[in-house]
């Protein structure tokens, strides 16, 4: 069951066998740490933030966000091909009548290079188990109440893709330049348990 | 090969309970649902996690009625499943079948 995430007794195993792949001169000293770090670079919300202001400030972009993610990310400098292979990027954007919400309810699957590392509590087996069947209840949870007719759509990250969310661009913001409102973006906003 | 299914087709997941890995949510086992988009197309989950290479087959996201999954609720959960785990159903009613 992957809901502990207690990991003194596999972090041991772990270091045993990177021992041993080093002592047999398979793996480098310290490549592991260094192919993770690789990995994480780079890896923050700033990045979901500025996918988003770019679609709330270009409709076309919007458009092939939601069409083709994988490609329009790639406009910004972006990619999903971090890792050991490019994984499938799902852009699902918020509207006035529909409100959408990710979790992965069989470990913590999550857009790293995206949204950088995922909180304690996307990860906690609370949220995985609760807010595919009572997402209402648990954004109210979050502090997001949202109108009785606003439909939700919680994706469930369990397999190949990973998602991320387009809040809702705030009214009021006008006259804001895209780096203001990339400003306004939160990694809640991009998972879906916050309006922006 | 080509893909089995198509957006809009309604489909069942299925229902085994494998002793190893497998990336078939517990909670929509049984449950009825409608083919969304394809994502992709990938090595079976259950045989990598067991070493063996897996046949390439899509990856769908099917979206279910929370009602149909957990008997309330006024929302979908959107569930990525590969194509050995869901089963053609010709009629979104026969879930109501005893």
């Amino acid at each position: 069951m992957s809901g502990d995430h207690s990991s003194a007794a596999i972090a041991e195993r772990v270091r045993h066998v990177e021992a041993l792949l080093e002592e047999r001169g398979l793996l480098d000293d310290g490549e592991i740490d260094r192919r993770i770090d690789e990995f994480l670079a780079g890896g923050s919300p700033a990045n979901g933030a500025r996918i988003t202001a770019h679609a709330w400030v270009d409709a076309d972009f919007r458009e092939r966000l939601l069409a083709d993610a994988n490609a329009a990310i790639r406009e910004l400098g972006l990619s999903m091909a971090g890792g050991l292979q490019e994984q499938r990027l799902k852009v699902v954007a918020n509207t006035a009548s529909e409100h959408h919400v990710v979790v992965c309810t069989l470990c913590s699957c999550y857009p790293i290079a995206l949204l950088g590392p995922s909180p304690a509590w996307y990860k906690s087996e609370a949220y995985r188990s609760r807010v595919v069947r009572d997402p209402r209840g648990v954004l109210r949870e979050f502090g997001l109440e949202l109108p009785a007719d606003t439909r939700i759509t919680v994706w469930d990250a369990s397999a190949e893709s990973r998602y991320m969310v387009v809040p809702r661009r705030p009214e009021g913001t006008e006259g804001m330049s895209e780096a203001e409102l990339a400003g306004l973006v939160t990694r809640k906003g991009l998972i879906g348990t916050a309006a922006v | 090969m080509p893909d089995r299914f198509v957006p809009g087709d309604p489909v069942r997941a299925g229902t085994c309970d494998p002793t190893g890995h497998t990336r078939l949510p517990r909670y929509v086992r049984g449950a009825v649902g409608q083919v969304a988009e394809v994502a992709g197309h990938h090595p079976l989950a259950d045989d990598r996690a067991r070493g063996l290479p897996g046949t390439v087959q899509a990856v769908y996201h099917v979206r279910f009625a929370a009602v149909d999954l957990f008997g309330a609720g006024d929302h979908t959960v959107t569930v990525e499943l590969w194509e050995d785990y869901l089963e053609p159903t010709t009629d979104h009613q026969d879930k109501e079948a005893p």
